[in-house]
């Protein structure tokens, strides 16, 4: 044992145990194990990787709880930090009031959920580590003992995403095991190996079975340890402890209810430190306490025959076998390998916690074969739920003509999201990256920001909501505000609030058909792992955005499901660049997170793209204003395009624009030749599609007549289909109506001349009451240039010819004489208002004056 | 005395506001009604407020803004950011700008600014971090919007307008202009997130309203510790408004331009003759302003003219009468003048070449817009004295007309 590093703080000590191993893709030294000296070294406590452990917060009665998964050095920091990675649970109190209610009953009070949330920073310093907890994992079923003499031992039964509360996943359930052996066999966690079934195994252990099967479960449990990978090494353990017992079901059937008479009845949890588990204690002299690095079981007869059989195998090997068992079994040996379960692995120092698995936490586990037991119904009946059917559904649902309310809508989907979720983390266990982190207001909690997680799409919600506090990224936002925004109070507001263009609408009504297109075109490129391009044109405010984004949503729901491969969903547009090749800088970010200046970011994307790599997942990338991505040698637009051509790249371009012949227009022909046929226009909306999507987004509010809404609906269809044009006229038209009929008692109904109000302020224009309210040398000025256009017969005219008309009409009408000085002052107004269109160089007598107004308009104006 | 005339002329800008507010009562409630819903709901929104110079639209937003914030739960939830067309010259400009404003570089920490394309990022991703109910709304107000439109791909606007129709940070984004075209400006898919709502400011107001506008701002109000100095004052200021001459010169005014900074531009010249020997002000003070603001200025110069310019420009006159539009040079001149000296010799002496060629370059930079135009520097001596002459040949056909009517 080596001290490192002893740096005195005012209470404790910390020092590392053991030998340090580098960690050779990192670069730095990493231990399995943490002395803590207090006052003076009285006391001291050794935490290992693996344990639970304490760390300071805010709130000293409720210091944080998490579980310590590594333990390093940090080279990087001027005085060699210790630092250590762990999975953090989080308190009730910890979870945000306004979320506190989604769990549904009161939370126990030694309650604390395991944090399933990526985006939070696991990094901690070392030194922050106040002492070992005792957690307890329990299943979905059992129930939280109340009175537990031992306040240090808390439970964690539920996990929290920051959105919903979830019983602990097989999946957690393994990795509390597997981190568990881990720091049991002190190995770097291996690759998981596969478990694969292979009937030839049955055969083996039934023989395993009949050799051992008089061995005592005193004598079983001391399994042999093993170098394994911790997956297998929780087999082994099942079948040191099973094999030789379950062959009769006499004897299991005796030892199990032997043991459930024994004080361990809590052995169904998982005791986590050395004083948990009283059958551990009554049996202390037969635990083997067996270093990982100790190999030689020191074991008799057969069961040394069958550890060392076991332990000859390559690990996958023994897995297979125990993979293979569990199937087989019967419900009486599950039954008894549940009562045997409480297994002690004993460490070399007597201070170990460790973690056992729950019989709960098998049987999730094997909940994926088909033969799943009675017990598991519950489990397994979700777990077998067809997350495809949801999707499908998912995709009905927002397909749905005139859906539902709005608030009905935010139901329906929420539920089902949560579903789906759900079992698809039990589903793809292995799919699923670990997920570490956890977001909160507790910014004490890491130092160093994180980088921003890319957008995977496992892990990033649909909805984007971002969360109001999140001091952890680098990004800034605007301050929150004080007092919490009003809701809306009236029939009208709420209207208002419904009809404003951000207001997302569950389903798009009128676009089914591109839906579909758009849909099937990006689920088949990722079913088929290929890349591809599509070019989306249509005039602004057709539904161009939104109706991608909305094929993304459903498609990111459907690689929850499985339906789909996963995908990394980019979104650029060119208008928010400053400049095209900025693109690449925006694309390289958000796939991998790396900052780099455009022509390096090209490099690396170029190498990402056209190289072969393993295990990756398609990238859809949006890119929204392509015409703006146009540069002289059409680089950007060859690039985005030629990706996608490559087989390794496996990108699909969605490029969206407002002209139809872009390609044709802008592009040489080995860009647009790139960018395929794969074309789709958005039509305007026709008066009765604009109608629809008003009524969709009004339903269940009855502030329109109805047709109040087709006048508004044909009005914005003859000019120019614009969607957001109709909901903005819409809006406007409740501010008049509210306006107009001030009572509080009547809540209005907008009418038709409401809105006629509204269209005449948004669609006229201005030009003719500007002309009938200027001044009377500003409407002379302009008979003026009427009068000289007219002598002259041309569109244009200089200052000094006006000038001369003017004067004479002046004199006409009795009006003093204009002044030079003056007429020019009037001049500029009505060349700033650009009313009269006049050149800013040659100003003064040469000045050219031409009319922005039609003739008409202006005579017309000036008639009364 | 003194003090007094200080004191009653930061009274009328006072009472110009609320004149401004009564005259645009339902556009002030367009606008106010508008602001509040952002600070208060939240809700995104965008409005253009256009009218001619002079017509309030600053007045008519600052008021807005001033009675916004008197309402408390407004007041520490609004972040209001000030742009100006004139000033923010460029998107990349005007990005800095906004993040000071925004004051977000606190949240960088020590980081400056860094390039235009971080910036605009570091900016959206701020602004797309918040959502309708939690984030302070920000009031963006642009000043000379159409000087905005003129930025490259018209970047800003789109993003502004972009968040005020997306489910972002609330903004209300109001822009000021002079220009009744300016949708016209605006790019399609940069107008089509435009909501389209335009609040217009035309000076709708007809003469009598005129008269009570000019009554008000030059009465003292209530408060003026003075009461008896005030009264006499106000009847004053009554008399004057029933004079038929001062009426005479208000309706000049109000027919040259009914801009109500011009009126205060008028007022202003006739109260600096208010002393304390001249206590009240007369319908003279307010003839003689009017005068100096009617001026014509090049008639002004040609009165200050030395007899041997004043020649020259007969000369020219002279010139562009027989050769029509046609330019012609500094000999043309000379010889046209020498031609006059011949046929007066007694009243003008006939003064040397180069003598006559000073004072015609003398001529030329007293107008400096002449020089504006012409860059001399750019030719050789010769050319830039017939340039030179050539606009002073169209300017002297004007100005000798001036010269006719007056004499």
């Amino acid at each position: 044992m080596a001290c490192y590093s002893t740096r005195l703080r005012t209470r404790q000590t910390y020092s590392w145990v053991g030998k340090p191993f580098l960690n050779p893709k990192l670069h730095y030294h990493s231990y399995k194990e943490m002395s803590v000296k207090i006052e003076g070294g009285l006391t001291e406590i050794h935490i290992q990787v693996g344990q639970f452990v304490l760390i300071e917060g805010d709130d000293d009665e409720n210091p944080y709880v998490a579980k310590l998964v590594e333990l390093f050095e940090d080279d990087s920091e001027p005085h060699s930090k210790k630092r250590a990675r762990v999975q953090w649970f989080i308190r009730f109190c910890e979870v945000p009031v306004s979320k506190r209610h989604l769990l549904g009953r009161k939370p126990a009070a030694q309650e604390i959920f395991w944090y399933d949330y990526p985006a939070c920073n696991s990094n901690i310093n070392a030194e922050t580590i106040i002492g070992r907890v005792q957690v307890v994992a329990l299943g979905p079923d059992e129930v939280i003992p109340m009175d537990l003499k031992n306040e240090e031992t808390l439970f964690v039964k539920l996990s929290w995403n920051e959105k919903t509360f979830r019983p602990l996943s097989s999946e957690l359930f393994a990795e509390f095991d597997k981190l568990e052996n881990a720091a049991r066999c002190q190995k770097p966690v291996g690759a998981k190996t596969k478990a694969v079934r292979s009937p030839s195994w049955t055969r083996a252990e039934h023989d395993i079975k009949r050799i051992e099967s008089r061995h005592s479960t005193s004598k079983s449990r001391p399994t042999p340890s093993h170098p394994a990978t911790p997956r297998a090494k929780k087999r082994l353990e099942l079948s040191g402890l099973g094999f030789p017992r379950t062959p009769s079901t006499r004897i299991s059937q005796q030892n199990s209810g032997a043991l459930l008479d024994s004080p361990g009845r809590s052995k169904r949890k998982v005791a986590l430190s050395e004083i948990t588990s009283p059958t551990k204690r009554s049996q202390p002299d037969e635990l083997h306490t067996l270093s990982p690095a100790l190999k030689t079981p020191q074991k008799t007869g057969e069961i040394h025959s069958s550890c060392a059989r076991n332990d000859k195998k390559a690990s996958p090997d023994c897995q297979r076998i125990l993979r293979t068992r569990v199937p087989a079994l019967n419900t009486m040996e599950i039954i008894e390998e549940r009562t045997l379960k409480p297994i002690y692995r004993g460490w070399p120092s007597s201070v170990v916690p460790s973690v056992i698995l729950t019989p709960k936490n098998i049987k999730k586990r094997e909940a994926e074969e088909p033969e799943a037991q009675d017990e598991t119904t519950s489990t397994s009946h979700r777990i077998r739920r067809k997350s495809s059917f949801l999707t499908l559904n998912r995709i009905r649902q927002q397909l749905r003509f005139l859906g539902n309310s709005i608030s009905n809508q935010e139901e329906d989907e929420f539920l089902p999201a949560a579903e789906i979720s759900d079992s698809s983390s039990e589903e793809e266990e292995t799919s699923t990256p670990p997920l570490r982190g956890r977001t909160s207001s507790r910014v004490s909690r890491d130092p160093s920001s994180s980088m921003k997680s890319s957008l995977q799409t496992p892990s990033k919600t649909p909805k984007k909501t971002p969360k109001p506090h999140t001091p952890r990224h680098a990004t800034p936002q605007i301050r929150s505000r004080n007092l919490a925004a009003q809701e809306p109070a009236s029939v009208l507001e709420e209207a208002r609030l419904r009809l404003h263009v951000s207001a997302v609408p569950e389903s798009l009504p009128c676009r089914e058909q591109e839906f579909q297109n758009i849909y099937n075109f990006v689920e088949s490129k990722l079913l088929d792992h290929t890349g591809g391009c599509m070019y989306i044109s249509g005039v602004p405010g057709t539904g161009k955005t939104a109706t991608v984004h909305e094929v993304i949503r459903c498609l990111q729901q459907a690689a929850k499901a499985n339906d789909v491969p996963p995908f990394q969903y980019i979104e650029v547009n060119g208008m928010k660049l400053t400049e095209p090749h900025q693109v690449y800088v925006q694309i390289l970010q958000k796939l991998t997170g790396q900052k780099a200046t455009a022509n390096h970011a090209a490099e690396l994307l170029a190498k990402r793209f056209l190289t072969q790599r393993s295990s990756q997942e398609t990238t859809v990338l949006l890119v929204d204003e392509l015409d703006l991505l146009w540069t002289q040698k059409q680089d950007v637009m060859y690039n985005l395009f030629d990706w996608p051509t490559h087989k390794e790249a496996r990108l699909v371009v969605l490029t969206i624009a407002n002209t139809m012949d872009l390609p044709e227009r802008i592009m040489m022909n080995r860009v647009s030749s790139r960018l395929g046929l794969t074309r789709m226009s958005f039509q305007p909306y026709t008066h009765s599609q604009l109608q629809q999507i008003l009524i969709s987004r009004l339903k269940n509010i009855k502030a329109f007549e109805d047709d109040a809404i087709q006048l508004v609906a044909r009005k914005v269809a003859a000019l120019s289909g614009d969607a957001r044009r109709c909901l903005d006229i819409c809006r406007r038209a409740t501010e008049i109506c509210e306006f107009s009929c001030r009572k509080p008692d009547s809540p209005g109904l907008v009418t038709i001349a409401h809105l006629l109000q509204a269209v005449d302020e948004m669609f006229s224009s201005s030009y003719i009451t500007a002309i009938k309210n200027s001044s009377v040398l500003e409407q002379s000025f302009l008979r003026a240039i009427l009068a000289e256009f007219r002598r002259s017969g041309l569109e244009e005219a200089t200052f000094q010819q006006v000038y001369s008309q003017h004067v004479a009409l002046c004199r006409m009408e009795g009006l003093p004489y204009p002044t030079m000085s003056e007429t020019m002052a009037v001049c500029s107004n009505l060349g700033s208002c650009h009313l009269l269109l006049v050149e800013p160089s040659r100003n003064d007598l040469l000045l050219r004056v031409r009319l922005n107004v039609s003739q008409d308009d202006v005579l017309y104006a000036l008639k009364e | 005395m003194s003090s007094r005339k200080s004191k009653s002329n930061n009274v009328i800008h006072a009472e110009y506001l609320s004149q401004v507010q009564r005259i645009l009562q339902v556009q002030y409630k367009h606008l106010i009604e508008l602001l509040k819903r952002t600070a208060i709901y939240g809700e995104s929104n965008s409005v253009l407020i256009i009218g001619p110079r002079g017509s309030g639209k600053t007045m008519l937003i600052n008021h807005a803004l001033k009675e916004l914030m008197e309402v408390e739960e407004v007041s520490e939830n609004v972040l209001q950011v000030h742009l100006n067309g004139l000033l923010q010259i460029n998107d990349k400009i005007a990005l800095k700008e906004i993040t000071r404003q925004l004051n977000l570089e606190n949240v960088v920490g020590d980081k400056v600014f860094g390039s235009f394309a971080e910036n605009l990022s570091f900016l959206l991703e701020a602004l797309k971090k918040g959502d309708r109910s939690s984030s302070c709304p920000v009031i963006f107000i642009l000043d000379e919007f159409d000087l905005f439109t003129h930025h490259k791909n018209q970047t800003l606007l789109y993003n502004l307008f972009d968040i005020s129709q997306s489910a972002q940070t609330p903004l209300a984004v109001i822009g000021l202009t002079c220009r009744l075209d300016i949708l016209e400006l605006l790019e399609k898919r940069v107008k089509s997130r435009f909501s389209h709502r335009q609040i217009h400011l035309m000076n709708s107001f007809g003469f009598p309203q005129y008269l009570k506008i000019f009554k008000e701002q030059l009465s003292l109000p209530a408060e003026f510790p003075d009461k008896l100095f005030s009264e006499k004052w106000n009847e004053n200021v009554q008399c004057l408004m029933e004079d038929r001459s001062v009426r005479e010169v208000l309706q000049k005014h109000f027919n040259v331009s009914k801009n109500l900074r011009s009126l205060h531009m008028l007022l202003m010249l006739a109260l600096n003759r208010v002393t304390a020997s001249h206590p009240f002000m007369t319908a003279a003070d307010l003839m003689e302003a009017n005068q100096l603001c009617s001026m014509d200025s090049k008639a002004n110069i040609v009165h200050g003219l030395s007899v041997l310019e004043i020649c020259l420009i007969i000369a020219m006159k002279h010139l562009n009468d027989i050769y029509e539009e046609e330019p012609f040079n500094f000999q043309m001149v000379y010889n046209e003048f020498q031609k006059f000296v011949q046929r007066k010799a007694h009243s003008v002496y006939n003064f040397e070449k180069p003598v006559v060629m000073k004072a015609a370059f003398f001529y030329a930079q007293q107008l400096p817009a002449c020089l504006q135009e012409m860059d001399a520097g750019q030719f050789p001596p010769q050319m830039a004295t017939c340039i030179h002459l050539q606009v002073l040949k169209w300017r002297g056909g004007i100005i000798l007309i001036q010269i006719f009517l007056t004499s």
